[in-house]
């Protein structure tokens, strides 16, 4: 009997003559395999896993719905961005350290911000005693921004910003930056996270309610479309709904989901889809389940192929697109034995390549204890350059397509991550679900169920519930110098000497009532900007303006 | 005997709270009372709320490197209020190892990094409350 014709029979006749006596004789290791978002993983794959496959729904890279890459010819063009997240202390610190990363190979910028920054507060605010410049570099006006991007050209480099809350007002800063060195803003490429219904859910740097928000971020689409055509306006981020402690497939859905109403904010607010669409951006998290990730890549790329041109009837190929940066996933990375995690990070980056990322960072081994050294974040780096020079995973496209496993893997997550889009749109769409806490709680459950699955050793964590050593207390940390508070106050204040502050207040007044319209308040932000408002006095006008979102506690 | 209550606490700017709400829940599966304040909650707030809801334990998350300066802040209050020496004060997050004597020197009993499990957490705190439960 040929298998080609009776594989379901050959496959039944396999487990009773071959499988069922080695069963018995050895058993498996595990009564259940599971997957990292718990589905159940099938002792094999065959071709009756994927008998459903239709080719369309693969197709050809660079083609309708894009499984297999949003580009023809993907890494074989050139490879993905290798782009280090960097950013500490200062502004002139944290610049030496992009000149740095650039010498090495580094070939886009991706700027860390501290947490005040992030929230909107200059640093001498009382809040901000104790965080100036710790988990990434002290942003209070254009003045340090001018100091961040000294002697890195623009036009050459693109970057890319954490910052959500408070995006519209450092890319300002960075259009400001980019017009002193005489480079204009058609010219400017990068993207803004911008991305504050997963700060709601999941990482918490939130500031105004989710109305002003939603505004705040229509307007950007609407200015950048107009005036900074090659930005990416938004990074719709699932990387820390999964750091949060989401599945896999809760990471496709959850993200997607915020997707759709941001396009439906801008829809709202009378923008046609084609005409901001194509610089919607995408960031994804990488885990060490390498199928799945490279599933969940792909799941997520057709998906929202298929939702823009069903669900918003967009005719642009590039508004169908998924494109999306990967960060390897912090919360895998163990304090005990930090060299394992080096080991990680490479699996990772192997997921992220081999599920078509366009640009990547990689996380340093030393990051569950501080931020990363020099050393460690050269051998982050170098992990990527391995992949793409010495593995040949970059030579031909897609490559894990036709296995069994993994277009099985794509379609189920496809279809589950379907099935909780549709019990958010039945909640009313992300905002409402996230009012109600719904994605918050379903977080929750998954980062418990990891944590008991731990504790219970049902998950081998390499070196730290399995296979440990008496270990000493690492070396050479990363240290931020304590004094940059301070320091940093200092100059504020030499700023707001120094500065016109008529125009200042002329400038926020202005913007405060802007605010009060619903003008575009992108060239608001940007006068404000460049007469050296700080980022907490724009910042702190909008407060006075929009309020303050109030976080639903659960436990 | 009855349940040991705990303030479970956010200080500081950061907003990854998935250590602290794993940690809330262990702590209620182990029987305890848990009062979590949620995020971004300044030294002030978490000794007031200590206070009202009259808690045996303050266990902080903190990752953003904030910790020297506001952990022993808390501590400093607490003394103010004259509440110290009832309640146990904990901390868990991204600590490096060297900052550790330094914490422990100003009144935070123990700090839990990455990795610890929440069973040795609540192990340390039913050996070690300050205040009896009887």
């Amino acid at each position: 009997m040929s298998c080609n014709d009776k594989l379901q029979d050959c496959f039944k006749k396999w487990e009773e003559e071959k499988l069922e006596k080695a069963l018995s004789r050895f058993g498996e290791r595990k009564p259940q395999f599971l997957s990292g978002s718990n589905e159940e993983v099938r002792r094999l794959y065959t071709p009756l896993d994927v008998e459903d496959i239709n080719y369309d729904d693969l197709g050809f890279p660079g083609q309708y719905p894009f499984t297999r890459g949003v580009q023809p010819t993907m890494y074989r063009g050139k490879f993905w961005t290798m782009r280090m997240y960097a950013g500490f202390a200062t502004a002139e610190e944290s610049n030496k350290r992009y000149k740095y990363l650039i010498d090495q190979g580094s070939m886009g910028l991706s700027v860390a911000f501290d947490l005040p920054t992030q929230m909107g507060y200059d640093s001498d605010d009382s809040i901000s005693e104790g965080e100036v410049g710790k988990v990434g570099v002290a942003i209070d006006s254009l003045e340090d921004m001018e100091i961040l991007f000294d002697g890195i050209p623009l036009d050459k480099v693109s970057t890319s910003m954490t910052i959500n809350a408070p995006a519209s007002v450092l890319l300002a800063m960075y259009i400001a930056v980019a017009q002193k060195q005489g480079v204009g803003m058609e010219k400017l490429r990068g993207t803004i996270q911008n991305d504050i219904l997963k700060e709601y859910v999941a990482r918490g740097t939130y500031i105004f309610p989710t109305k002003p928000s939603m505004r705040l971020i229509t307007n950007i689409f609407e200015y950048c479309s107009e005036n900074v055509p090659k930005w990416n306006t938004i990074s719709i981020s699932g990387y820390h709904i999964r750091e949060a402690g989401s599945t896999a497939i809760q990471e496709v859905a959850f993200t997607l989901s915020n997707g759709i109403a941001y396009v439906n904010a801008a829809i709202d607010a009378g923008l046609n889809v084609d005409d901001f669409a194509p610089r919607l951006s995408f960031f994804f998290n990488a885990h060490n389940d390498l199928f799945e990730e490279v599933g969940k890549y792909r799941a997520a790329r057709r998906l929202w192929a298929k939702i823009m041109k069903e669900r918003f009837g967009a005719k642009k190929e590039k508004s169908l697109m998924l494109k999306f940066h990967t960060q390897t996933g912090g919360s895998t990375l163990t304090a005990q034995q930090p060299e394992n995690n080096i080991v990680r990070v490479a699996i990772q980056t192997l997921a992220a390549v081999m599920g078509g990322t366009q640009s990547l960072h990689t996380n340093s081994k030393d990051e569950a204890l501080a931020l990363p050294t020099e050393d460690s974040v050269r051998t982050a780096l170098r992990t990527q350059q391995i992949v793409a020079h010495e593995s040949g995973v970059a030579d031909t496209i897609d490559p894990l397509a036709g296995s069994y496993y993994v277009e099985s893997l794509t379609n189920k997550i496809e279809k589950e991550a379907m099935k909780l889009i549709e019990k958010i749109d039945a909640l009313g769409g992300s905002p409402n679900a996230i009012d109600k806490g719904y994605m918050q709680q379903e977080i929750m459950e998954s980062a418990y169920r990891y944590q008991k699955e731990i504790e219970n050793d049902e998950r081998v964590i390499v070196g730290m519930n399995k296979f440990k050593v008496e270990e000493e207390a690492p070396k050479d940390l990363l240290r931020v110098d304590p004094s940059v508070g301070k320091r940093k106050c200092e100059k504020l204040k030499e700023l707001k000497d120094r500065r016109d502050n008529e125009l200042v207040k002329k400038n926020l007044e202005d913007l405060k009532k802007a605010c009060k319209s619903d003008e575009n308040l992108m060239p608001y932000i940007l006068d404000a900007v460049n007469s050296y408002a700080t980022l907490g006095e724009i910042c702190g006008v909008m407060r006075e303006e929009f309020g303050e979102y109030k976080q639903s506690v659960m436990i | 005997m009855r349940p040991i209550r705990v303030l479970v606490a956010k200080p500081g700017l950061d907003g990854h709270d998935r250590g602290a709400k794993v940690i809330a829940r262990a702590f209620r599966d182990a029987g305890m009372e848990v009062i979590y304040t949620g995020l971004r909650q300044t030294p002030e707030q978490i000794v007031q709320t200590a206070i009202q809801e009259d808690v045996d334990v303050v266990s902080m998350s903190i990752l953003s490197g904030a910790h020297n300066h506001l952990l022993p802040k808390v501590v400093k209050l607490l003394k103010e209020e004259g509440v110290y020496d009832d309640i146990l004060v904990i901390g868990g997050g991204v600590i490096p190892d060297e900052d550790i004597p330094y914490l422990k020197e100003n009144g935070i009993a123990e700090v839990f990094t990455p990795g610890t499990t929440t069973t040795t957490t609540i192990e340390f705190i039913k050996a070690n409350l300050k205040k009896s439960i009887a």
